[in-house]
């Protein structure tokens, strides 16, 4: 075990932990609610949201799994970066109608507007559970990036994820969101400061980015088809439906949606929204250590279940190429970069749970501060089943349920997004389209193999048209394939159900509810009182 | 059902519709946002390793400057569309 490294990691963790028990008295309200707890009030302004929405959506996972992508797929792998090019001007528009609605009606989750919007319980629990199904791997993923690092330390055995899970599940539970909230500060200050300086100084000991891109090109000639320094015809269509499925895929996440709308006001958002690609720029140039790992000739270490984990390459090559003090701070950056997207995915499901499930099922007249101690609860209990997840289950599981993930939330835009747009949807049709959705994704990812691992089902997310009998080596985003079924059967059932005239349900939302706005003065903070 | 047991009416003051009258995003600045969309996805521009910049093959430095590109149109669309919502 390095100890400068373990010490300089358990020191950076002490402190933030401190921070995220301080948290609950930064910007203190008296209320005890969701609204308080899940949403610190729906009062983040422009700078303080940028780190945090920055800091909710650029977990730990990224920075190691991106790169080792990279490393073990070439060119296929930088799909990563058209996604989170396009993902902010895609949502701009769409985000702050969320954003209004939810500020007027007080919604806190994606499932509560499409419950008032189409006066259908059933299809926002399926809204719900899909939520939930899609971030508890997610979770697990950040316990997996934070192992990567573990054992490049030197540590072996689960007990630090424990012991550092315990404690992140504390300092959310007294804290909430605040917590998450600060520490991204320290994360984002961690992350400038690691990449801005690893950025030149590794491609600097490598010998000049022309000799790093050299043998990665080298490196990929000798591969099998299939990986390849450029795009290949037979897999450009799987780039950027990739692309374009992620994209809008990552503001149906729960956790996104919670980020989004713990802001202050619509020009909060836009603004966050302006200045996010800062963070995609940054993952581009984290995405290039999968690329300086080839030509550093750095290998994947042995992961606690005995197999290579590919994670390891980014952590592995900082421990190569720095001293123990810096990749100390670097490996600090990583862990505390998966304790903050953690806190927030955890949030965020148990945000679903309360209002979707608890509240709509279980006791309907539950007020508000008991609503926020059921959350308080069930993120408990969300940290500990991601953390069963690793523990118990093979943790390849956990990376193929994730990118299921990724497919199965895509399955909620028609309800979601193009809900906030129009009523023209039945309610009815939503559902049986969520549901051919979810089944296409499921039965598409299950026919995908796994060339190098040797894997015959559940081995990616690009599946070939040759399955569909089509003579072509195309392949494409298994959650793009599902939510074209998806939108079909939505939009030819609410013909039907129209013509049927099966009722339709209320909708409790009006055309102004979706404009709303709140002044960005800087006098009395918004006295948003719980009112249910 | 006719009511949102969910629902909880912040007081009216504080919420503004910033054009009584005019309630809507449309804005013909909105089309801009289009570009940084559209460009990355048409992989047939950049799938290339030449021209290189500072030792980057195209399809790396290309793509990497489409985050850029996204951050000054979507600040740009901001500014132009500010005095509407």
């Amino acid at each position: 075990m390095n100890v400068t490294e373990f010490t300089i990691v358990a020191v950076a963790f002490a402190a933030v932990s401190v921070l995220g028990f301080w948290a609950h008295r930064w910007r203190r309200s008296s209320d005890v609610s969701l609204e308080q707890w899940a949403l610190a009030g729906r009062g983040f302004r422009s700078w303080i949201s940028w780190f945090v929405i920055g800091g909710d959506l650029y977990t730990a996972y990224t920075y190691v799994a991106v790169p080792a992508l990279l490393f073990g797929a070439g060119a296929i792998g930088f799909y990563a970066l058209p996604y989170v090019a396009i993902e902010y001007p895609l949502v701009f528009l769409i985000m702050i109608r969320f954003w209004s609605v939810s500020k007027t009606h007080g919604y806190v989750t994606a499932a509560d507007f499409v419950r008032g919007r189409f006066g259908s319980p059933t299809l926002a629990l399926a809204i719900a559970i899909t939520g939930i199904v899609a971030t508890m791997p997610y979770i697990a993923l950040n316990l997996l990036g934070m192992q990567a690092v573990l054992t490049t330390i030197g540590i072996h055995g689960y007990w630090p994820l424990v012991i550092a899970f315990a404690v992140l599940a504390a300092f959310t539970f007294t804290s909430g969101v605040r917590a998450p909230a600060m520490i991204s500060f320290v994360k984002d200050a961690l992350v400038y400061l690691v990449i801005g300086v690893a950025i030149f100084y590794i491609p600097h000991r490598l010998g000049g980015w022309n000799h790093i891109f050299n043998a990665y090109d080298a490196h990929f000639k000798a591969t099998p088809p299939g990986t390849a320094s450029l795009l290949t015809s037979a897999n450009q269509l799987q780039y950027i439906t990739l692309a374009l499925g992620s994209a809008f895929a990552i503001f149906l996440y729960p956790h996104a949606i919670t980020g989004v709308i713990t802001t202050r006001n619509r020009a909060v958002v836009k603004r966050t929204m302006a200045a996010l690609p800062i963070y995609s720029f940054v993952l581009g140039l984290i995405a290039l250590f999968g690329v300086m790992a080839i030509a550093g000739n750095i290998k994947p270490l042995i992961g606690p279940t005995g197999k290579p984990d590919t994670n390891t390459v980014v952590p592995n090559l900082f421990q190569h190429m720095f001293g123990s003090g810096f990749a100390g701070l670097a490996f600090a950056m990583i862990i505390i970069g998966a304790l903050v997207p953690a806190a927030f995915m955890s949030i965020a499901a148990a945000n679903l749970f309360t209002r979707n499930i608890y509240k709509e099922y279980i006791r309907r007249d539950a007020t508000d501060r008991e609503q926020a101690t059921t959350s308080k609860v069930v993120s408990l209990l969300v940290k500990v089943g991601a953390l069963l997840f690793i523990l118990l289950i093979n943790p390849q599981f956990s990376i193929d349920l994730q990118l299921l993930g990724g497919a199965i939330i895509l399955q909620t835009l028609p309800s979601v997004m193009i809900g906030l747009y129009t009523r023209w949807l039945h309610r009815g049709a939503l559902l049986a389209g969520w549901a051919a959705g979810m089944i296409v994704s499921i039965w598409t990812f299950y026919l995908t193999p796994n060339v190098a691992t040797h894997v015959a089902h559940w081995g990616g997310t690009g599946f070939a048209l040759s399955h569909l009998g089509l003579h072509t080596g195309t392949a494409l985003y298994i959650g793009f394939i599902a939510v074209l079924v998806n939108l079909a059967v939505a939009f030819g059932g609410t013909a039907l159900l129209k013509a049927l005239k099966v009722a339709e349900g209320t909708d409790h939302t009006a055309a102004g509810d979706y404009f709303t706005d709140v002044a960005d003065t800087r006098a009395p903070e918004p006295a948003v009182t719980a009112g249910a | 059902m006719t009511q949102v047991p969910h629902s909880q009416e912040p007081p009216p003051d504080l919420l503004t519709s910033a054009r009584p009258g005019r309630k809507s995003d449309h804005s013909p600045w909105n089309w801009l946002l289009l570009i940084p969309i559209v460009l990355p996805l048409l992989v047939p521009i950049y799938n290339r390793w030449t021209p290189k910049l500072f030792g980057f093959p195209f399809f790396f430095w290309f793509q990497i400057m489409f985050t850029l590109l996204a951050a000054a149109v979507t600040a740009f669309v901001f500014v132009k569309t500010k005095q509407r919502s």
